[in-house]
């Protein structure tokens, strides 16, 4: 009997070569990628969530001038990303830009590679209504949420359990206790039923998996997958702190 | 204790001033009356004086007289002296000494205080109407600066006193007082500084630091360059008379000036040097619990029973410790032996502000018989009738132990009574050399420091903020500040550049200007938005992000406030955990929001996390003493018998290294092998050492698997034997290159230091819990603009500064430096069968902590995964 059956509460999962964890969420086998993104492999679609482009500068309008370099930064990672999985649908789970003055503020370059992402495939962008400005101009098809392969992709979870919602919007962080000193990383967060993905820009914060905004959303306590550097690492509950 | 005064003394003290003396039955010291001939000549002053010499009212003498003596005036005043003190406590304690005397005399002078504490209406009455004397914090100096009508607000200002200048001047909180006493002085160019210290090693770096126009610090003396911004020397006045001052050419020679120190002698600091007489010589013991030490360990808990005794013993005595957690371990342990019911309190940095004022108060009445305290109780405020200082392990340097003891009875006749309780072995060492050190009046020194340039960019906004600047001019005007009087021209520009734009190489922010340039050349704060919100910022402390402790109420809501813990400090407990905090078990229910909801608990075995090692590194002179006494076997007869025999021991087995040798010991030890250094330059530098050399050892191939520092020496284990090592190579200064920087930017230090000067140079605001999305904070980590920054921009200027202060502060690069220069060719190594006595200290740390190198995050993470199969299992 392996470690995982042995008990009610493990769960499956198993570590890719690629660094990637694979789980199954509602009977759903997907692969948890160390960038932050969610891979299906059947379907080739890769489904990011929360890149928060240009938020830099959203805070250099007021006053704050963090470094210009974040836009650059999470469109690099995303730009490996889909070199090397060529996905045929990229779905953006909401949560794209930091706010809708973007194209205002976006540099030439930034703007023309954001088009780029979607060139020779299928491009969804799952928006909440306040973000149907933001995109609207962008190639590609808008949605509310989107079916895809037994799941329901949403940006904002809803309350309660939800059999197969993939979401994003909550951020979430996993802060891991080692002896002398703890790591705080951004994490997927799934009891199998659910999954909630970690953000993907570079200026997005993260939430702390213990915060109450993440407390009644799962049956269970769930497996977090930490993303560390070209790993995700499967940490459970009794495992996580707070900050 | 009435004291001859000098024959001048008449025609220095007007007769209102000499019949206040005469009534109470004193006479003015002679420094005191040294400082009001300073005040009448128009002379600069820094008067060097042990506590309860006096000194705070020699400071104020000269306002007082020319406040008494100024003529009455037919329209409002301005402020005429400005106080300065590092602590607020301080200031609002001058405040109501100062009210004694003036009420006594009949004098009328406003003095009032003006803290973070201070309510509303009277900082705006403070503003609109200012009174005499103001009595305020740097903080509140610099925010007062970054005003509007700052000017107008200070030009009429005759002195500013700066108090306890020992403590602040060489960090950055002295960096920005001392650039906004530059600012004062071009407001009020005819300003006189006063500068009130506790004893230092060598007055001349204080000198130089208070001075208007700082002479360069390698000496050299000779005129004085011209410019400075036009700030102008104030030379004695004839006749004496108020504020009579007249402005002379700066390289004018000052007959007046003169410095004990060799390296000040001959040459015109700027400012004159008074020192008070100092008090009679501190007697220190070394308590030795049944004559004997402990290998190891840093509570001293062995000791506690005969702590206890000499409590019992003395009127009032205050226990320092080195850290919050042996605060609370020491008061807990008294409070244990504590039969006789002494009230005994507890005071440090955590604890809710007004629990430490009760304690203050309850001190300050007689009602306490000892006060378990951490540097919280370092400066300051009188306390009246201590009569016993007792140091719970080492005292780390001779300074701040001289500064400790003269909390013990602040009358300057009576010898002060201490008492050191070494808590380990080498602690014996460092307690025998600090009692000698002390004995010989020989202190530490505290080098100068270089002006931080995240400081300066806080300082540039805030002048933009006041009003516009000229950059030349505000070049000039900030080169008068001591720490920066080497700043060249490109830095200030590219402070002036980051303060505007955020200073990237992508000029992508030119839309979003702080600060801009107008066509008359000057800059101005682009709007008054950004000019509050500046303001809402300004100081140069960090603190990490503090957590309210409360007792759980009904409903999950938050009861009283019993303290503050820093954010972090609870991440290794869960709901149901059992802390010491504030003196008493609590058992944590939750964290909700900023609070910490706990209970009271009865555990009598809480799961005490660690709060830290020792804060404070072992002093570089300190540390020399430590290596001395080891050498010198005549000088051992000196020391306790299990001591001296725990030393011959060594010398036998191993070896003892002579004053300037480093002591390497390689020994294998179950299945793993070890290599120990003793270097003594403290924790800080001997885990930076441990860092970089692990890095070497893992490319030497001998798999190190951890490390423990103290702060004497380092352990390092592999799975390799370590005697074969060409320990010069290992050991060699070149570590510093690549390695260092290698490291450094990995390192969560890097991130520290960033994160404070991110917030202090104002890229990012102080209290940046992040935006506020659907009502919940999410933590926006400054960690996430470093990792940016480092692949974008790496030689950015925030950077600059975050690696400056990693090695100064954080790491002690320098020290780790010094001491490998120092040790270069004498590496003496002592290849053994098995443990040296001296290893048994440092090899007892193992497991109680254990700092990861290189992959640690990865480590943790990975562990954490081992510990998920474990979950499943269970």
């Amino acid at each position: 009997m392996s470690a995982a059956e042995a008990h009610a509460f493990a769960y499956a999962f198993s570590p890719s070569p690629c660094g990637g964890l694979r789980v199954e969420v509602a009977g759903t086998r997907v692969m948890l990628r160390p960038c932050g993104g969610l891979w299906l492999e059947a379907e080739r679609a890769l489904i990011v969530s929360d890149l928060h482009l240009e938020k830099g500068s959203a805070y250099a309008r007021r006053g704050q001038l963090l470094p210009p370099y974040d836009t650059a930064e999470t469109l690099a990672v995303l730009e490996r990303e889909i070199a090397v999985l060529n996905p045929a649908l990229l779905v953006f789970l909401g949560d794209t830009f930091h706010d809708r003055w973007w194209e205002a503020r976006i540099d030439p370059a930034g703007a023309a590679r954001v088009r780029a992402l979607t060139v020779g495939r299928q491009a969804v962008w799952v928006t909440g209504n306040h973000e149907r400005d933001s995109v609207k101009t962008l190639p590609g098809e808008m949605a509310d949420e989107i079916a895809l392969a037994g799941l329901i992709l949403r940006h904002e979870p809803l309350p309660g359990p939800a059999w197969g919602e993939v979401a994003g919007h909550l951020h979430p962080c996993a802060v891991v206790a080692g002896k002398g000193r703890s790591v705080r990383r951004r994490c997927f967060v799934t009891d199998g039923e659910r999954l909630i993905l970690p953000a993907f820009g570079a200026y997005a914060g993260g939430l702390n998996v213990r915060d109450a905004a993440f407390a009644g959303l799962f049956a269970r306590p769930p497996l977090m997958g930490a993303l560390g550097k070209d790993r995700v690492h499967a940490v459970g509950w009794r495992s996580v702190a707070r900050d | 204790m009435p004291r001859a005064a000098v024959a001048s003394a008449p025609d220095l003290l007007p007769a209102r001033f000499a019949g206040w003396f005469a009534a109470r039955g004193w006479a003015a010291r002679p420094h005191q009356l040294a400082m009001v001939e300073k005040g009448r000549e128009g002379r600069h002053a820094l008067l060097i004086a042990p506590t309860g010499g006096g000194k705070t009212l020699a400071g104020f003498l000269p306002s007082l007289i020319a406040l008494a003596e100024r003529p009455p005036a037919n329209s409002p005043r301005g402020l005429h002296t400005l106080y300065i003190s590092p602590l607020k406590a301080l200031a609002v304690d001058v405040e109501r000494n100062l009210a004694a005397p003036i009420r006594e005399m009949g004098l009328s002078i406003t003095a009032e205080s003006r803290t973070g504490d201070t309510g509303a209406s009277r900082k705006q009455r403070q503003r609109v109407k200012p009174p005499d004397i103001l009595l305020t914090t740097p903080e509140q100096l610099a925010l007062l600066c970054s005003w509007e009508g700052a000017r107008a607000y200070f030009e009429d200002l005759s002195c500013v006193i700066v108090d306890e200048i020992h403590a602040v001047h060489s960090s950055k909180r002295g960096d920005l007082l001392c650039l906004d006493l530059a600012r004062l002085q071009m407001f009020a160019p005819r300003l006189r500084r006063v500068g009130l210290s506790a004893t230092v090693n060598d007055p001349a770096v204080i000198q130089r630091w208070l001075s208007p126009n700082p002479p360069p610090c390698n000496g050299g003396g000779g005129p004085r360059s011209g410019g400075g911004g036009g700030v102008l020397q104030a030379e004695s006045a004839e006749g004496a008379g108020e504020n009579l001052l007249r402005a002379a050419p700066s390289h004018a020679p000052s007959t007046a000036s003169r410095s004990p120190s060799p390296a000040g002698a001959g040459e015109d600091l700027g400012v004159d040097l008074v020192l008070g007489q100092g008090g009679a010589a501190p007697v220190v013991d070394v308590l030795l619990s049944e004559g004997r030490v402990p290998w190891a360990g840093h509570t001293a808990q062995h000791a506690m029973a005969e702590v206890y005794e000499v409590i019992k013993r003395a009127q009032t005595a205050l226990v320092f410790v080195n850290t919050r957690f042996q605060a609370e371990f020491a008061f807990q342990e008294l409070w244990r032996l504590n039969e006789d019911a002494l009230p005994i309190a507890l005071h440090h940095g955590s604890l809710a502000a007004e629990q430490r004022r009760r304690v203050e108060a309850a001190m300050a009445r007689g009602e306490l018989r000892a006060v378990v305290c951490t540097s919280t109780l370092d400066l300051g405020i009188d306390w009246g009738d201590v009569d016993l200082v007792i140091q719970l392990a080492s005292p780390k340097g001779a300074s701040r132990m001289v500064q400790r003891i003269g909390r013990a009875t602040h009358r300057m006749d009576e010898a002060r009574h201490a008492i050191f309780v070494p808590a380990n072995r080498f602690e014996m060492l460092e307690c025998q050399a600090a009692r000698e050190a002390i004995a010989e009046n020989r202190l530490d020194d505290d080098p100068p420091r270089t002006g931080a340039l995240d400081v300066l960019a806080q300082h540039v906004m805030s002048c933009a903020c006041a009003e516009p600047f000229d950059p030349l001019a505000l070049y000039e005007e900030v080169r008068c500040a001591g720490p920066y009087r080497d700043l060249s021209w490109g830095d200030f520009e590219l402070v002036v550049d980051f303060v505007s734009t955020g200073g990237y190489a992508l000029k992508s922010y030119d839309r979003f200007k702080r600060i801009v340039k107008g066509r008359d050349g000057l800059w101005k704060v682009r709007n008054q938005e950004t000019a509050q919100r500046h303001r809402m910022n300004v100081g140069a402390i960090v603190s990490p992000a503090m957590l309210d402790v409360r007792y759980a109420g009904r409903g999950g809501k938050g009861g009283r406030k019993i303290g503050e813990v820093e954010e972090g400090y609870l991440e290794v407990l869960d709901p149901g955990d059992t802390f010491v905090f504030a003196g008493q078990t609590l058992k944590l229910i939750s964290v909700t929001g900023t609070d910490v909801l706990v209970t009271p608990a009865a555990d009598k075995a809480p799961k005490m996390p660690s709060w830290g090692g020792s804060k404070f590194a072992l002093s570089t002179y300190l540390a020399l003493r430590v290596r001395r006494l080891m050498t010198e076997q005549d000088h051992w007869s000196v020391l306790p018998g299990d001591v001296r025999e725990w030393l011959e021991i060594q010398r036998d087995r191993s070896l003892i290294p002579g004053e300037g040798e480093l002591l390497v010991e390689t020994f294998p030890r179950g299945n793993r092998h070890f290599l120990c250094a003793y270097a003594f330059e403290g924790r800080l530098a001997h885990t930076t050492l441990a860092m970089l050399l692990t890095r070497r050892l893992e490319r030497a191939g001998v798999g190190p698997l951890g490390f423990v520092c103290n702060d004497y020496a380092l352990a390092v284990w592999s799975l390799k034997p370590m005697d074969g090592l060409d320990l010069d190579a290992l050991f060699h200064e070149d570590m510093l290159g690549d390695d260092l920087e290698a490291w450094l930017d990995e390192s969560f230090m890097m991130k520290r230091a960033f994160k404070g000067c991110a917030i202090v140079s104002g890229l990012i605001e102080r209290r940046f819990r992040g935006e506020q999305k659907s009502g919940r904070a999410i933590t926006f980590s400054t960690d996430l603009i470093y990792d940016v920054l480092r692949r974008h921009e790496p030689d950015h200027f925030l950077l600059r500064c975050a690696r400056d202060d990693a090695a100064t502060g954080l790491i002690d690069v320098a020290r780790v430096g010094q001491m490998l220069s120092r040790i270069k060719g004498r590496i003496r190594h002592a290849a053994l069968d098995h443990l040296s006595p001296f290893s048994v200290p440092i090899l007892l740390e193992i497991g109680k902590e254990r700092v990861l190198g290189g992959a640690a995050a990865e480590m943790v993470l990975s562990e954490a995964a081992e510990d998920l199969i474990a979950e499943a299992m269970s």
